[in-house]
């Protein structure tokens, strides 16, 4: 009789554990993630630096930099949706799936799309803001135009006008004057993206990736969105130019280096980027 | 009862109830077990060191708990098996050791104080013990039973496995046995991602096989249980070929892998000496080849299928000088292989392994024949047939409840009058382990197990004395229970 007392309790003690859930869902695509089911890989795969409260405080926290992210708070850097808002569940399912690169969060690609859209519904329920709030609507991306030297200049001259050097450095290193004192929401600090790595994009990799960046912003980084201030052509003028910056071998490398080999006299007209550089429209004019 | 990682894990005190439960109740199932069954000897079975992985330093390097890499560790999940594949490296830019805190340094040990007890029958002891009796006629010798039991240490792992640079990594696993006795288990350089791509990947030194399913890696632990019959089994009487499938092999080995290694492949030339150093044997060389496929299926989880083939060669004459054999000038090949398929299942907590093995030793091999002298009337090719089922239940990443289900079955004898049967092996493994320390620096497990063995003709494994009973049957069992610690 004891034993089947026991037997029946261990029942239910484990039919118990299985119910235990979060009535949280997300839906990317065609799949739909239970939170009831990401508990577990969350245990298995995130804790250990996200915590389990969610709020960035795991065990590793103190030793990982940049510092795992709090999703009590409900802010993300990669985001589709415009600065201040929600991301979408797609947005948090890339994020997962891409990792951060120069950081500790690796891709989970391994794991199954299924399990990443699990994680996606649990994290959603460490921040009351999901319930409270529909995500952001994603932004609309134009099609990319033909890359031409005309635009990489005047991305140029975008990049000295916004000031992106203060902070990237004149040669998209990283190290400009205001890098040294950049910290995150949290006081945390944070370095600016160094383009000379030829590394992937903090949100990507692709010239619509780096576009949504500067368009959305990085949300809780000093990274702003400049949705306000640029056009779409703009945007896509800058995209070209920074992807100048990085060593890789890509069209607009090769549209750039060929102006300057093209057109020596123009090329060298072109004022060194940084505080005593007014614009390149002598540069534009030479055209 | 420690609780998850850093003690704050919500459903924490449940989880302990249970665990404490399930504990408690699998102990007490497999002390039954050992009690039950009458055990014996340790000498006559192949000691096993527990020699498996898990690398805490790489935990430690990159901050990720355990669980992350490892089903069960060492088991590797999907996620492990991707970062081995990439060559201990996650891809963010970040594996190169010039990112580590220079004080970081990759070395993890591993080492398992445990009791373990151990027992065979059908065993020819000495009829007056100190007075010698004839193993070959079996004069002064009688047929016993032979139990130990005691506390004692498995080998020792000392581990140093990483990168050097980006898309180099190499690993160096100096291995000390129980005895003290000090050798490498495994060492090797790989070149990862070549021109670009994670399809080309070169290994060369000493290192496991690309078994799906890893003996170095897998959770059993006991003389019995704590290695894959079917990856070492050899006819009874055969003593020109001691190879073993999960024996690591020195060679060099092409690999890849799709990105999230649902797709892999390799492809290995091995030198012909069952992994041991100084070319003690001969100048030929070993084939591996093996491919694995893996499907995502919905939310019952990755299934995972692959097949392998281990075509082989060994000396049965060797050169010698002044009677006594040169090393590594053996001459006289002849050939042996071992094709079949695996899997890996699974449906949510629950983990199927299935295994098949077809066993092939040419006829000389099989007979002990020199390739250079005439085989015995009717002489053949010996095959058999190996498998087995693995069931893993993971109740949580913190407790797994393990068992396995093993047959060999010999199809041919090498000689027409040994029995069909002699040499079958019949092996069942439960067991289980809890991690009651899990961190990202450091794990501990509860290892208990219990295995038992039923063998025709020769106990547990092939080769040893006669005479024998070539129909007799030998049980032999083993118990475990120990802390596998690992840091």
């Amino acid at each position: 009789m004891r034993l089947k007392n026991a037997l029946i309790a261990m029942v239910v003690l484990l039919a118990s554990g299985a119910t235990v859930s979060f009535a949280q869902e997300s839906h990317i695509g065609n799949l739909q993630g239970r939170a009831s089911a990401g508990k577990g890989l969350y245990r298995r795969y995130c804790v250990g630096c996200h915590g389990a409260e969610g709020d960035g405080s795991g065990e590793n926290a103190a030793w990982v930099d940049p510092k795992p992210r709090d999703f009590t708070a409900a802010t993300f850097k990669c985001r589709s949706t415009p600065s201040g808002t929600l991301p979408t569940d797609q947005d948090l399912y890339d994020a997962i799936t891409r990792g951060f690169v120069n950081t500790s969060m690796p891709a989970w690609k391994p794991l199954t799309n299924q399990n990443r859209a699990d994680l996606v519904a649990y994290v959603k329920g460490f921040s009351a803001k999901w319930k409270g709030a529909a995500p952001g609507a994603p932004i609309a991306i134009p099609a990319e135009p033909p890359v031409k030297v005309e635009g990489i200049l005047h991305g140029r001259e975008l990049f000295q006008k916004m000031e992106c050097w203060k902070c990237h450095g004149p040669e998209g290193h990283g190290n400009g004057p205001a890098a040294a004192t950049l910290t995150d929401s949290k006081d945390n600090p944070i370095r600016p993206y160094n383009f000379a790595m030829g590394s992937r994009f903090k949100c990507g990799v692709t010239n619509e990736d780096l576009y949504r960046i500067f368009m959305t912003g990085l949300d809780g980084t000093p990274m702003p969105s400049f949705s306000d201030v640029l056009k779409p052509a703009d945007a896509w003028d800058l995209v070209h130019f920074l992807r100048t910056l990085q060593p890789m071998q890509t069209k607009e490398a090769e549209v750039w280096k060929q102006w300057q080999t093209t057109q020596p006299a123009q090329a060298k007209q072109l004022k060194p980027i940084g505080p005593d550089q007014g614009s390149v429209q002598g540069a534009m004019n030479a055209q | 009862m420690i609780n998850m990682l850093n003690g704050k894990w919500r459903s924490g005190p449940k989880s302990s109830l249970l665990n404490t439960i399930l504990l408690v109740t699998s102990f007490a199932i497999v002390l039954v077990l050992s009690v039950l069954t009458d055990s014996q000897p340790a000498y006559a079975l192949p000691l096993h060191t527990g020699n498996v992985r898990a690398i805490p330093a790489f935990a430690r390097k990159y901050g990720l708990p355990c669980s992350a890499c490892h089903t069960a560790w060492p088991e590797l999940n999907n996620f492990g098996q991707t970062f081995r594949d990439n060559g201990y490296q996650l891809n963010n830019d970040h594996d190169s050791p010039i990112y580590q805190d220079p004080g970081y340094f990759p070395i993890s040990f591993r080492i398992t104080p445990q009791w373990h007890r151990e027992g065979v029958n059908n065993q020819l002891i000495d009829a007056v013990p100190g007075v010698a009796g004839d193993p070959v006629t079996g004069e002064g010798m009688v047929n016993g039973r032979v139990t130990t039991h005691g506390f004692d240490l498995s080998g020792f792992d000392l581990w140093s496995a990483g990168t050097l640079y980006k898309n180099i990594s190499f690993t160096l696993l100096p291995a000390v046995e129980a005895s003290g006795a000090l050798g490498f288990e495994a060492a090797f350089i790989r070149f990862d991602n070549l021109k670009g791509s994670r399809w080309l990947n070169f290994k060369i030194g000493k290192f496991e096989l690309d078994n799906m399913l890893s003996e170095k890696r897998f959770l059993f632990l006991s003389n019995n249980g704590g290695f894959y019959q079917s990856y070492h089994f050899v006819p009874v009487g055969e003593m020109s070929n001691a190879f073993g499938l999960g024996d690591n092999q020195l060679g060099a080995e092409l690999s890849g892998h799709s990105v999230n290694s649902y797709t892999r492949y390799g492809v290995a030339l091995l030198s012909s000496n069952d992994g041991n150093p100084e070319l003690p044997t001969s100048r030929g060389y070993d084939t591996y080849l093996t491919f694995s496929q893996a499907f995502p299926i919905g939310k019952v989880g990755v299934q995972r299928f692959g097949g392998f083939a281990y075509i082989g060669q060994r000396p049965t004459i060797a050169l010698t000088s002044e009677g006594n054999p040169i090393p590594g000038a053996g001459y006289g090949n002849k050939s042996f292989y071992r094709v079949g398929f695996s899997g890996d299942l699974n449906i949510g907590k629950l983990q199927f392994l299935p295994f098949y093995l077809h066993g092939y030793e040419n006829a000389f091999l099989g007979t002990n024949t020199a390739a250079n002298a005439a085989l015995p009337d009717g002489a053949m090719a010996p095959t058999w047939n190996a498998g087995f089922v693995e069931t893993h239940f993971h109740l949580n990443p913190q407790f797994v409840l393990t068992q396995r289900v093993e047959m060999i079955r010999m199809s041919r004898q090498a000689l027409p009058d040994t029995p069909l049967n002699t040499g079958n092996i019949d092996a069942y493994t439960v067991g289980y382990r809890w991690y009651p320390i899990m961190f990202s620096r450091a794990g501990v497990a509860f290892h208990n197990e219990y295995s038992i063995t039923k063998t025709r003709g020769n106990a547990p494994l092939s080769g040893g004395s006669a005479p024998f009973d070539p129909t007799g049957t030998v049980w032999s069992n083993s118990v475990k229970a120990g802390f596998d610690i690992a840091f």
